[in-house]
């Protein structure tokens, strides 16, 4: 309330003061610094823990210290040399130069003040010519201006740290505990983002938690489900609490782009490309990886963007995301980036290289981590013009082992998939025929978990077939492909079993002339959606791999994106705002019923809110799996209660709203009454304003046109 | 049952009227003549001509023999329904956007648009029993709301006048005075322009469309909102069953943003919805282009669309319909 309160004295000020507050730009204003005009920011609880750095305007100069102490005469010489080194590294801006001058001895002060265009640069330069060497006498150092301050309010007397007293935090993972083992998921519709259970048995969405504004570009879950992460223009946040959303950490890192959880959610990496000013230098890039917990800065990374954007698919567009890529698991261990030549990996203990040096990799495309174990998969193309086949090779952490190798000819393109439990490695290979004109596609199929690694080689059927989609079942041993053309490519499943062996490929089964782009498995496996997307118009088939049957086809028209919630018991499928009609998600049970649909405009984003894997040993969940019958019992006579409930609820509305519709219209009724008589004056005495009863009759009239006689002779 | 597919416009349809009996359906298009048809099996019966500009709106007496006509080209023109003689000309200086008669036939509420410097308006006209004392001078003139009004018509007794229009608002008008005597209310009303509006049978409520997605369902003579119906796509035409609690919304996406892929994508089937719980019963496909009025026959049995894409269906219900159950 307050809130509304003080924008409406603003509005009023700026009326009166004759200014459009929609044409002010706001990000324009620089307050003076320290200085906040009473009003309370939301942001001062982080400045008064932290201590963080506020924009005070001079962001973008940098003091150089150490210069030569010169005469007059000597002044634009020596800006002449600072001015050459300065101006590489960024803009300076137009007397953005200063050297203060001595007023008794009319000496130079023997350091200067520069100004760059943008806080970025300044840092850059900062970086890059702290410590330069001028001469043997005059070695640089630089620092922000905005540094200065600080460095010198540190005091000499060493003063330790205030401990703070010990606040317990609340369960985070409250929402793991609800009674119904409910799921639940974050929408962004409009400038609104909520929260919802999904309440499948009341056939709605229950609101947890709503927030206008509550990014600025869209949020993310943690892999564990513990943080819902928002961006914002000074960086991003996690939030989290037992029953509601509380702001628990902010990560300072200004205008991010991009965020990026390890898989255990203990590390927060941070992502901003900054323009420069000199329209032909790269994007300068910063990465910054938080501690998700203490918000501290473990590790940052700055370049040109022409830095991290090597490898396969970052091209134009910049780096391809995530550019750390972790690796070993749930326990954040490694992670690794891809260089020119190189795979830089490192580890969590010190946020050092391994082995303080980076795997040397000639020409290196793409690599993968195995999603559980420290390995990564990387894949180096042709070189020479064939002279050195293309390889994928699988490279154990952190003793930089390779544990298998395998050449590949005449490649054209190679996708890695890794199989959910690490178990099974899938590298799809586009070869060139021999014209080198087209190419066909296989599998080399990786045993990860068995002795030596077995590789085996699958081609399909027709092995011309295009490859449109390539999915393995969630931690299981089977695999599914969309391969032909379009519009009507089929549909294989294939098994890393047969039925005597368990080391060899079987093909399970092939569906042909299915409308499908996209294969979406249920994350316990077994169910898989074949989804036509795009072109398609949203065509959805439930199928089940075990009984290789379609339990249902059905249709959310235009739907853009697909998402199985945790559990495997429920699936959303939604239109986002890609396409302006139709926005919304649908609701539908695993085996393909339709449980409600929620229209929203300007809907941009569902996330079912991931859960933190199962505590149960697999022989607890085998023999749950068993009894099934016995605790689902409970379960049925439940959601029985619910739906009579609901019945009767709705039973109850509807009496209602008639009873109510009855009211008025009698009401109505009784005043019409009394109008009667004015109204038939209205009419010049037509008696009756009743509509009075007709009655159609059909009567059919014959009509007699012309009667004429002819005689017909018969030859 | 399969719609009669009523061929005879060239351009979209903008509204569509049937007489008292329900045996004759006029219907009125962007072309300029205003054609009335066999409500029973779609015959073509005859057209008025004589307009020079899109036609907007129509209405007919209770006893079948005018027919008055609102037109683009800045008139109202009186016919005689029979042989299509023009009886009278209105004339205004901008298009003319709903006519409506009054109770008795002898007053009509017509509505212009702005034009020029010139607001819209809503002018009140007597109408003469015979039409060679039919005089031009307005009885009242009502302004004030900005924008085009899509809609006005006259209230229980003749005592007021219902509008509605491009400013959202719905106002109640002393047809006497010309006083202002309600306002819908911001928060439950409209959010955006109101593009159409319906009387019950009785006429004790009306129900109105609005590009926000939404209909609503108010009562006449407090101008309290009963009942909102909520869809999908902009609301352009609204009607009400006069013997089921049904009504149903006609629209789709503006004709300028139509995709070209796919005729679902739009939305342009014609909506039912049970009046009282408000829930969607069914839809009505058929057209290819927004429906754009709708009006149902008097006997309930039977309803009519209007298209963007110029054709008008008409659509008797299988019995089925009746014994709807939800």
């Amino acid at each position: 309330m307050a809130d509304t309160m003080v924008m409406k004295e603003v509005e009023a000020t700026a009326a009166r003061i004759g200014i459009d507050l929609t044409q002010l730009d706001l990000d324009s204003i620089h307050l003076p610094p320290g200085e906040n005009f009473d009003i309370v920011s939301d942001d001062d609880e982080v400045y008064d823990t932290h201590n963080l750095e506020f924009d005070s305007g001079f962001g973008n100069i940098v003091v150089v210290d150490n210069l030569p102490v010169v005469p007059r005469e000597k002044f634009e010489k020596l800006e002449g040399v600072v001015r050459k080194i300065y101006s590489q590294i960024g803009v300076i801006r137009e007397d953005g130069l200063w050297m203060p001058v001595d007023p008794d001895s009319q000496k130079s002060l023997g350091y200067c003040f520069i100004e760059y265009n943008t806080p970025q640069e300044a840092e850059l330069a900062r970086e890059k010519t702290n410590g330069y060497k001028l001469d043997r006498a005059h070695i640089f150092a630089v620092n922000m201006f905005d540094d200065f301050e600080r460095f010198m309010k540190v005091p000499d007397q060493w003063a330790p740290p205030e401990s703070r007293p010990y606040a317990p935090g609340e369960n985070l993972q409250q929402w793991l505990t609800d009674e119904k083992a409910r799921d639940q998921f974050v929408i962004r519709a409009g400038t609104d983002t909520e929260v919802f259970w999904n309440d499948a048995r009341h056939l709605k969405p229950e609101p947890v938690y709503k927030r206008a504004y509550w990014t600025e570009s869209f949020v993310q879950w943690s892999p564990l489900g513990t943080y819902l992460a928002t961006v914002h223009r000074q960086g991003a946040a996690v939030w989290g609490g037992a029953t509601t959303f509380n702001r628990l950490m902010r990560y300072a890192h200004p205008q991010v782009k991009l965020v990026d959880f390890s898989p255990g959610e203990r590390y927060l990496v941070t992502y901003s490309s900054h323009e420069p000013s000199n329209p032909r230098d790269a994007n300068r890039v910063v990465i910054n990886i938080f501690d998700v917990r203490t918000g501290k800065v473990m590790r940052d990374f700055k370049g040109s963007a022409d830095e991290f954007a090597i490898g396969g698919t970052g091209g134009v567009s910049g780096v391809s995301w995530p550019v750390l890529r972790w690796g070993g698991g749930n326990e954040d261990r490694y992670f690794a980036k891809m260089g020119k030549n190189m795979i830089s990996v490192y580890e969590t203990e010190t946020f050092a290289l391994i082995d303080k040096k980076s795997l040397k990799v000639e020409n290196v495309m793409e690599f993968n981590w195995s999603p559980t174990d420290p390995i990564i998969a990387l894949f180096v193309p042709e070189l020479g013009g064939g002279n050195q086949p293309a390889r994928v090779s699988l490279i154990q952490i952190p003793s930089k082992e390779e544990l298998r190798q395998k050449n590949l000819f005449s490649v054209s393109d190679c996708k890695m998939y890794w199989q959910s439990s690490g178990d099974y490695l899938a590298v799809k290979v586009d070869r060139y025929t021999k014209t080198k004109k087209s190419t066909y596609t296989g599998f080399e199929l990786f045993r990860i978990k068995e002795r030596d690694i077995p590789i085996e080689v699958l081609e399909l059927d027709n092995k011309n077939d295009k490859i449109i989609a390539f999915a393995w079942e969630p931690k299981g041993h089977r695999f599914a492909v969309i391969h032909g053309d379009s519009p009507r490519p089929d549909v294989s499943f294939y098994s890393m079993h047969t039925a005597q062996h368990t080391s060899r490929v079987s093909k399970l089964a092939t569906l042909k002339g299915k409308q499908a782009n996209a294969l979406f498995w249920s994350p316990t496996g077994r169910f898989v959606i074949l989804a036509g997307l795009k072109g398609f118009n949203g065509q959805l088939e439930f199928f089940n791999v075990d009984e290789l049957e379609t339990m249902a086809t059905a249709e959310h028209f235009m739907a853009t994106d697909i998402e199985w919630d945790p559990t495997g018991r429920y699936v959303a499928t939604a239109v986002t705002s890609v396409h302006e009609m139709e926005n919304g998600f649908n609701i539908w049970s695993f085996n393909g019923k339709l449980l409600y649909r929620i229209p929203k405009d300007h809907f941009f984003q569902y996330l079912w809110r991931p859960r933190p894997p199962s505590f149960l040993s697999p022989e607890k969940e085998e023999e749950i799996a068993k009894n099934l019958k016995k605790y689902s019992k409970k379960y049925e006579a439940e959601d029985q209660d619910v739906s009579l409930l609901l019945s009767e609820q709705d039973r109850e509305k509807r009496r209602m709203l008639k009873d109510e519709w009855e009211r008025w219209v009698n009401e109505w009724k009784r005043l019409h009454e009394e109008e009667k008589f004015e109204r038939q004056k209205l009419r010049d005495g037509e008696a009756s304003d009743e509509e009075e009863e007709y009655e159609a009759k059909e009567v059919e009239v014959e009509e007699l046109l012309d009667v004429s006689e002819e005689i017909l002779i018969d030859n | 049952m399969r719609p009669i597919l009523m061929k005879g416009h060239e351009r979209p349809l903008t509204f569509l009227k049937y007489n008292r009996e329900g045996d004759l359906l006029f219907s009125c298009a962007k072309d300029h003549n205003p054609t009335v048809w066999f409500a029973d099996n779609g015959e073509r019966l005859g057209t008025y001509r004589g307009h020079n500009g899109a036609v907007w709106c129509c209405d007919v007496s209770r006893d079948s023999t005018r027919l008055i006509t609102g037109s683009a080209d800045q008139t109202v023109k009186l016919w005689n329904v029979q042989n299509g003689a023009q009886l009278f000309t209105f004339s205004f200086d901008s298009p003319a956007r709903s006519v409506d008669f009054s109770v008795g036939d002898r007053l009509a509420v017509i509505t212009t648009d702005p034009f020029m410097e010139l607001s819209s308006s809503i002018h009140l006209k007597s109408i003469a029993r015979d039409p060679s004392q039919q005089i031009g001078e307005s009885l009242l003139v009502l302004k004030g709301p900005q924008g085009r009004i899509n809609r006005a018509v006259w209230g229980p007794l003749n005592s007021t006048i219902i509008s509605a229009g491009e400013d959202a608002v719905i106002r109640v008008w002393d047809s006497e005075t010309g006083k202002l005597l309600r306002e819908s209310d911001k928060e439950t009303g409209h959010k955006t322009t109101v593009t159409s509006l319906a009387k019950s049978a009785d006429g004790s409520h009306f129900l109105t469309g609005s590009l926000d997605k939404s209909a609503k369902l108010w009562d006449i003579r407090t101008l309290t909102l009963i009942k909102t119906y909520v869809t999908e796509r902009p609301v352009n035409a609204v009607a009400m069953s006069p013997i089921l609690d049904h009504v149903v919304l006609g629209g789709g996406q503006d004709a300028s943003a139509v995709t070209t892929t796919d005729r679902r994508a739009g939305k342009f089937e014609a909506k039912f919805f049970e009046k009282i719980l408000q829930q969607e019963i069914g839809g009505v496909k058929g057209h290819f282009g927004p429906i754009n009025a709708l009006a149902f026959n008097p006997d309930g049995k039977s309803f009519a669309s209007g298209g963007e894409d110029g054709y008008v269906r008409l659509h008797h219900f299988d019995p089925d319909y009746f014994n709807i159950k939800i």
